[in-house]
């Protein structure tokens, strides 16, 4: 087992059997964490550093949770309290940390295409821990994860991903894993929160929402960053809300009645899904973020295998 | 006489010259026969001579940042590309825009001895974009154009002011269309390539929209403008509907070659302003030099320190080098193609800059300047960081290889480049 390949930089370059092989490596993954003792000395001797050069809670605790539950060694670099601060650059930052003898690098950059660009020039394993508004694949597997337990078959669903889907690597990376899989997205936003070019992506589009709701079997959201009206992509919240907004009586009224809700967090309450949805019946946002844990401690270890193995270093 | 080349393939475009023959040198010019001792004699069988290449957009950062290219560095690359004369952009710190600093350049280059070295002088005042800068005390000084570099002079009514004025010297006025209100933080051209990167955008429509308020504005005032750096088709669409003989332009090697899916390496040497844009842009453009619609091709010499470039994209300085491959990268990729002849490629290298920038330099004539480039058009090479002259390595043509290789470069008679020495003139 193991993937052959240094780093996971995007579901770009991963093939449909190598995201199903980390999905299936994660629920033996989740097995360890349903143990009363959730701890595995799997990665014992790994050292694994988590670089982040932007503010994050969910992504970086997961990672540090799952490197915990795999025994491994870790240390948390954040941008804050660097010296990043003092101007070295990010590539003197990454050498520093690589020659004290770390196995992987988590990173979280602002610019896209840093970790592929430290890739190239470090040793250590890069897993890309989001990039600007490039790529978040571990996020996207983690939502491929989610829905493969609650749907028989990931071909042929129909998803609909709402909200800010041009400054998104959320959606980026969970589009490009759903089409590998075969659903069938739609995305919608206003004009200005959707790229002038769609047909990389192979999506159909809607602006409305009212349109877009009707017979999907799940609706991504994704959280609406309050700049965005400061940088006049949106008139107003107000206005955001009473066209976007995912509501109680915009479900009863346009949308199948088994669709669920799911939403990469941290969630705006009351802005781009209405608070008591959040937490209904429809909502799968908990589930996904239980599973995070799970996946990273999959890439972690299926990373690390070339490293365990002796065979390919 | 001071020089005589023989067996060498005289090729000038301008003036239907085609053969292979003996040029004979004397003070400097070109000489029908001479009766004098012989100074210096150069068997160039199977070598190429064209009028030296001129160019109309490089930097050379002296003054203010020598530490990444110096008058000297950025000679030898020039010759080493084959160019003869070579107009440096005024973002030098200071900037051109007092003779005491055109003085400096002129001084400074005579010491180097090489290529000839032109300084453009800025349209306002610190390249701020209020005041005209004393355009008559830069002319005067031997200032050969106007342009704020970099910086795209945003007020239209300075931009209409410039062009009036310069109207005192018949030189052009030089602009960065680029509207930056439209490109802000953008890293690379906005189109499907920078969405899925995830990269802030640079529109063609920031380029585009300020060529057309520059050749509206040319119309209007009958002042020259120069636009630099053309790179999309819409550009072109404009100065085609616009063009008069007061509106020329030019465009970089790597706009000619270069597509917008080059950046999917996150490499830093495919980022500059403006930045590469589509396969069509550039079939656009290809089209655009053989038309002659675009007259010159600028090598856009922008070096830059590792330091500087080996950053993650978004941190990167805009900018790569160029004149030392200028002319074989266009050679191997768009002659030998059967793109564009090797007439044109010619014409754009020398006659055409020459005439727009009002330098009596471009052709083969008898009692024109004798500044020649001689070239191995058989010789191959492979563009590696070595192989540089200039201080800098940020070529986006690393890893090519290429044919055309510079053997000599003459300028007023003076060999100052021959097989990869550098020879000072002045000493």
């Amino acid at each position: 087992m193991g993937l052959d390949r240094k780093d996971l930089l995007g579901i770009q370059d991963l093939s449909s059997n190598e995201i199903k092989e980390i999905l299936t490596t994660a629920e033996y993954m989740e097995e360890i964490l349903k143990r009363p003792i959730k701890k595995a000395p799997t990665l014992r001797g790994i050292t694994v550093a988590n670089l982040f050069f932007e503010p994050s809670t969910r992504t970086l605790n997961s990672f540090i949770l799952a490197e915990k539950r795999l025994s491994a060694d870790s240390i948390n670099f954040s941008a804050a309290s660097s010296s990043v601060l003092k101007g070295e650059t990010l590539l003197d930052t990454a050498k520093n940390i690589q020659a004290m003898e770390v196995d992987i690098m988590v990173v979280r950059h602002y610019a896209p295409g840093s970790p592929h660009f430290l890739s190239k020039r470090l040793r250590a394993s890069v897993i890309n821990a989001g990039d600007g508004c490039h790529e978040h694949p571990t996020q996207a597997l983690i939502d491929i994860m989610t829905i493969k337990k609650n749907f028989s078959e990931i071909k042929g669903l129909k998803i609909a991903i709402i909200g800010d889907i041009k400054h998104s690597r959320v959606s980026r990376s969970l589009i490009l894993g759903l089409n590998k899989m075969g659903a069938e997205i739609t995305v919608c936003a206003p004009p200005t929160l959707l790229p002038l070019w769609l047909e990389p992506f192979g999506v159909e589009f809607e602006y409305s929402l009212e349109k877009a709701l009707p017979g999907k079997d799940i609706l991504y959201i994704l959280r609406i960053q309050k700049e965005r009206q400061e940088e006049s992509f949106i008139p107003s919240i107000r206005e955001y809300i009473k066209n976007y907004s995912i509501t109680y009586e915009k479900l009863k009224r346009f949308a199948s009645k088994d669709v669920v809700i799911m939403h990469p967090g941290p969630i705006n309450r009351g802005i781009e899904v209405e608070s008591k949805i959040a937490d209904s019946e429809y909502s799968l946002i908990l589930s996904q973020v239980s599973s995070g844990v799970a996946v990273r401690m999959s890439v972690l270890y299926l990373l690390s295998q070339r490293k365990l193995d002796g065979s390919k270093d | 006489m001071d020089l005589k080349i023989k067996n060498v393939h005289l090729f000038d475009p301008l003036n239907g010259i085609d053969e292979v023959g003996t040029i004979l040198i004397d003070k400097g010019k070109v000489v029908k026969d001479s009766k004098s001792k012989v100074g210096q004699e150069i068997d160039a069988k199977g070598l190429y001579l064209f009028p030296g290449f001129v160019d109309v957009h490089s930097h050379f950062r002296e003054p203010g940042a020598e530490d990444t290219e110096t008058i000297e560095t950025g000679s030898r690359a020039a010759v080493k590309g084959g160019y003869t004369a070579v107009c440096l952009m005024p973002n030098t710190d200071p900037p051109i825009d007092n003779e005491g600093v055109v003085r400096f350049i002129k001084e400074k280059s005579e010491e180097v001895g090489l290529c000839r070295i032109f300084s453009i002088g800025t349209v306002t005042k610190g390249r701020k974009g209020k005041e005209l800068s004393e355009m008559s005390h830069l002319y005067e000084a031997g200032c050969v154009a106007f342009s704020d570099d970099g910086n795209c002079v945003m007020d239209s009514s300075i931009m209409r002011n410039a062009l009036e004025y310069s109207k005192l010297f018949n030189v052009p006025i030089i602009d960065h269309p680029e509207d930056i209100s439209l490109s802000g933080k953008g890293q690379m051209h906005e189109g499907s390539v920078s969405t899925e990167l995830g990269f802030k955008g640079i529109p063609g429509v920031s380029e585009s929209t300020v060529v057309a308020r520059d050749v509206l504005l040319s119309k209007f005032t009958k002042g020259r403008i120069h636009l630099a750096h053309v790179s999309t088709a819409d550009s072109v669409k404009l100065i085609k509907e616009w063009k008069t003989d007061k509106v020329t332009s030019e465009v970089t090697p790597h706009h000619l070659l270069l597509s917008d899916e080059e950046v999917r390496d996150f490499d830093s040497n495919k980022k500059m302003k403006p930045p590469l844009r589509t396969r069509y842009d550039i079939e656009v453009l290809q089209k655009a030099i053989k038309k002659g619609l675009i007259e010159v091709v600028a090598s856009d010499h922008a070096p830059h320190p590792d330091y500087k470039k080996e950053l993650e994209f978004t941190e990167a300085a805009f900018g790569v080098t160029g004149l030392e491959t200028s002319f074989a990268v266009l050679y191997t990729e768009l002659v030998k193609k059967g793109k564009i002849t090797l007439d044109i490629l010619i014409k754009v290298l020398s006659s055409a800059p020459a005439k727009i920038f009002n330098l009596p330099l471009g052709e083969i004539k008898e009692g024109g300047t004798a500044d020649f480039t001689i070239v191995d058009l058989k010789s191959t090479w492979q563009v590696t960081s070595e192989v540089f002259a200039s201080k800098a390595k940020n070529s986006p043509f690393i890893g090519r290889k290429l044919e055309g290789n510079v053997k000599y470069c003459i300028v007023e008679g003076k060999t100052v480049f021959k097989n990869g020495d550098f020879i000072n003139t002045e000493k």
